[in-house]
């Protein structure tokens, strides 16, 4: 074992408080019993039980008990360290010991609440807490590390989340590298027609948010580019980005657009229009597309596939030509301080419940669709119209939930389908004022600044709302009325009878999920993302934006299911976590570092590979390892690696945990043996 | 309490997955076998085997080790490396006669509280079923007798 036993124990003087945490905890565990029961032992010199330790009087207890009873270690039994860590270090350093003296024993999130066996539960707290007394009697001094904060951000995701984090920033004087996928700028916010309640149109309030992104002098916009590597830490990441090939010379191109008109070919654009439109090969998504050059899409390029046309390089008007089929994907090295991520979200594929039809009958769309079909811009400008591009409907049934809060897809609530459903329904009496609209629901679900006044213009305008889960939609009559149209088949379970509704149209409102490759995702940036694919983040209520990985940031639908005005209060906040910490300068870095005792290595190497930030190097001419310490993050294998043990994890050191393991185990050692891994 | 065998199970937990998902377990007021006793690692690939081999020694009935998915570790691989070494020390364990239950690995996200709370209900089951450790008579035996000595105060 490298930690030779401690310097002969100066008295150790602990201070044990078991915290009542209301009745979350003195509800269970007998808490009183508890503190009376550490008192007995010998290295304990204080032990309180207190309503609330967290409370400024609670540490202020801890405070007067290291001045006044000449206490050396703390060790508070409440809740998770997640939760109070920090709290209970600052009091035990207003007391006047390092911060690093004080160990906390988790007995309510591990303890009380996982339990109502009263019995055990204060059995269980008993150990947890002996556990801690006798591995905080190990505990060393430690210093905080300074970090210093690279003032640029990356942001990855160029939808409303990123957009306006970006824009937050850079206003801010920061600076900004931009990341989207796509052509151009905008997600999902740029399909869309009108925002439910206000009913404004959505590109009048994102475009000019995209053109600030376009000419702010603080942001760097990359799009139609990925990110492909992170490495380092908070304050010091470098991130490769994957700038793809536009074979458009940005710097010479001015976006005219007379290659776009000039290209011959035209395919379905399945991204932007939803299959609803076509797009040349040559393209902008959108006519608003920020950046403004276009780009070529090879793979159906007939230049790419069969070595002719180059229609657009012979008509581009600038000079030099701004056509470049040469063109390479560029890798671009970052360096930043912080990282936002706003990959926002796909749609369920719809097809997956195929009672519903959707690609065998022809007149079932799903939302997206419709929302581009009642664009102004879009494939049908504005008009609603069935498949066949020339027919109105007549009626229209809109079908909330389509694979949200269902078992067999996903459990949780998409949130903004009830909003957008009745948008739809008002959009179609708004522009065939004699149509017959239905919406079928399960729950209505409007939480939210106007949105119940919204439901209640609608209930006024006539829409017929049926709360039932939709069955089955076919197209096979049974009565001359149902000749021709689509059958909803729903169950209305406030008449509780069963219906067939034969419509003309019908709109599907598909779940919101996790985009495709969230997990990858996450696992680039090491962080977690839960069973559905979105984002966790460092706390559900407090720290919405935060993750586990210090110095990256998550905002907008990634992280789960929301509407516009949440994404750009998660866009802002994420902006100004980030913003707080450039301001900042330096943070401090937890100390849980490795080091090396270099005098008794054996020069093994076995570290060297085993460490994943190449934080150890071997010094050839003395022949033993060394640990990078700006590099070690603290993970503690090679510690547990070393077979000489001479690697040292700072507060997590072997005479610490193996301390920690037998005093967890008081109440069952059998004999008291010398344990095997303590000898040497 | 019925007087049935309660195990005692020492369990490391990583402090970005697995400690977490504990923490969700009791947040979400999920009930589970309190027979679990939690040791916060940074990393599962910080769990030395002799951390194993000591809580065992010193009364355990089991140990749960628990990290994040592979893929997912805080620290790009950490929980790889303990997978190596575990499944290493499950072999020599086994030359002792220790049952494999005894000895289990488990990977947990912090969003699988409940998932982590089902494997401590299963542990704790199957080390019921089994009976207490009492390493010092199955590993030590007769040979160990004179290992085990009496600390000194
Ligand atoms: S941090 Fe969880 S296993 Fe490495």
């Amino acid at each position: 074992m490298n930690d030779t036993k401690s310097p002969p124990e100066i008295e150790e003087k602990v201070g044990v408080y078991v915290c009542h945490c209301g009745t979350n905890i003195s509800k269970v565990v007998d808490v009183e019993d508890v503190a009376k029961w550490a008192e007995s032992n010998p290295h304990v010199a204080v032990s309180r039980d207190y309503k609330f330790m967290c409370s400024s009087l609670g540490q202020e207890l801890i405070e007067q008990d290291i001045k006044e009873k000449g206490l050396t270690k703390i060790v508070v039994a409440s809740c998770s360290p997640h939760m109070h860590e920090g709290t209970f270090r600052a009091a035990t350093e207003k007391g006047g010991l390092n911060p690093f003296m004080f160990e906390m024993a988790n007995i309510r999130e591990h303890d009380s609440w996982t339990t109502d066996d009263r019995e055990a539960a204060t059995q269980k707290a008993k150990a947890l807490i002996n556990g801690s007394i006798e591995r905080v009697i190990h505990h060393q001094p430690l210093e905080q590390i300074p970090v210093s904060i690279n003032p640029s951000t990356l942001i990855v995701g160029a939808g409303i989340a990123g957009i306006t984090a970006a824009l937050e920033l850079a206003n801010g004087g920061n600076h900004v590298y931009l990341v989207e996928k796509q052509p151009s700028i905008g997600g999902h916010m740029a399909q869309l027609d009108k925002t439910f309640p206000t009913l404004d149109c959505s590109a009048c309030i994102l475009t000019p948010k995209m053109v600030d992104v376009s000419q702010h002098p603080n942001i760097t916009l990359l799009t139609w580019s990925e990110v492909e590597k992170m490495d380092g830490y908070m304050g010091n990441f470098q991130v490769t980005v994957r700038k793809k090939a536009r074979y458009v010379v940005e710097d010479t191109c001015t976006g005219c657009g007379i290659c776009i008109e000039k290209c011959p070919f035209k395919v379905i654009d399945t991204e932007f229009e939803v299959g609803m439109g076509e797009r040349k090969v040559i393209y902008r998504p959108f006519p608003q597309a920020v950046p403004k050059y276009p780009v070529i899409d090879a793979a159906n390029c007939v230049y790419f596939l069969k070595g002719k046309c180059k229609a657009c390089q012979k008509f581009c008007p600038t000079e030099p030509n701004s056509i470049d089929f040469e063109q390479q994907d560029e890798i671009l090295k970052l360096e930043v301080g912080n990282i936002i991520l706003a990959t926002g979200y796909q749609l369920f594929d719809v097809k997956r419940i195929p009672q519903y039809g959707y690609g065998k009958l022809e007149n079932v769309f799903t939302s997206l669709e419709f929302e581009r079909m009642v664009n102004a811009a879009g494939p049908t400008e504005g008009k609603i119209l069935l498949r066949d591009k020339e027919s109105e409907p007549e009626s229209v049934l809109i079908v909330h939930c389509v694979g949200s809060r269902d078992e067999n897809y996903h459990k949780y609530c998409s949130k903004v389908c009830c909003m957008y459903s009745l948008k739809f329904g008002h959009l179609v009496h708004e522009r065939i004022p004699d149509a017959t609209v239905y919406n079928c629901y399960i729950d209505m679900r409007t939480p939210g600044k106007g949105y119940e006044e919204f439901y209640d213009r609608l209930l006024q305008e006539g829409t017929n709302f049926i709360r039932g889960k939709v069955a089955e939609i076919t197209d096979s009559p049974r009565t001359p009325e149902e000749e021709g149209k689509l059958i909803v088949q729903v169950e209305d379970t406030l008449i509780g009878r069963q219906r067939r509704i034969p419509v003309d149209m019908v709109i599907l409102s598909p779940a919101i999920e996790a985009q495709p490759d969230s997990k990858e995702v996450s696992q680039l940036f090491k962080m977690g993302c839960d069973f559905e694919g979105f984002f966790i983040e460092r706390h559900p209520k407090l720290d919405p934006v935060a993750t586990m990985t210090e110095g990256v940031f998550i905002a907008g639908a990634c992280q789960g299911p929301k509407d516009i005005p949440d994404t750009v209060a998660q866009g802002a906040a994420a902006a100004s976590r980030v913003a707080s910490l450039i301001s900042r300068g330096t943070v401090m870095m937890e100390p849980v570092r490795a080091s090396i005792d270099t005098e008794n290595c054996s020069g093994c190497r076995i570290c060297n590979n085993l460490c994943p930030y190449n934080a150890i190097e071997f010094v050839e001419e003395e022949g033993y390892s060394q640990v990078i310490t700006a590099l070690c993050q603290g993970c503690g294998t090679c510690v547990a690696a070393c077979p000489s043990g001479v690697i040292t994890g700072a507060h997590f050191t072997n005479e610490q945990l193996f301390s920690q393991i037998e005093g967890l185990l008081w109440d069952v050692q059998e004999l008291e043996p010398v344990p095997a891994g303590k000898e040497e | 309490m019925t007087d049935q065998f309660e195990p005692v199970i020492v369990g490391f937990l990583c402090n970005w997955c697995s400690y977490r998902a504990a923490d969700l377990a009791g947040t979400a007021r999920i009930k589970y076998a309190p027979n679990l006793r939690p040791i916060r690692v940074m990393c599962s690939g910080r769990v030395d085997p002799q951390f194993v081999l000591t809580a065992l020694l010193n009364g355990a009935d089991g140990v749960l080790i628990a990290g994040c998915h592979p893929g997912e570790c805080h620290y790009v691989n950490g929980n790889i490396k303990t997978l190596r070494r575990f499944l290493l020390l499950k072999k020599t364990l086994k030359q002792w006669g220790i049952e494999d239950e005894r000895v289990q690995l488990l990977w947990a996200s912090a969003s699988e509280g409940i998932f982590l709370a089902e494997r401590v209900n299963k542990m704790t089951e199957e080390l019921r079923a089994l009976g207490p450790l009492r390493w010092h008579e199955k590993v030590l035996g007769m040979n160990g007798a004179e290992l085990v000595t009496v600390k000194e105060a």
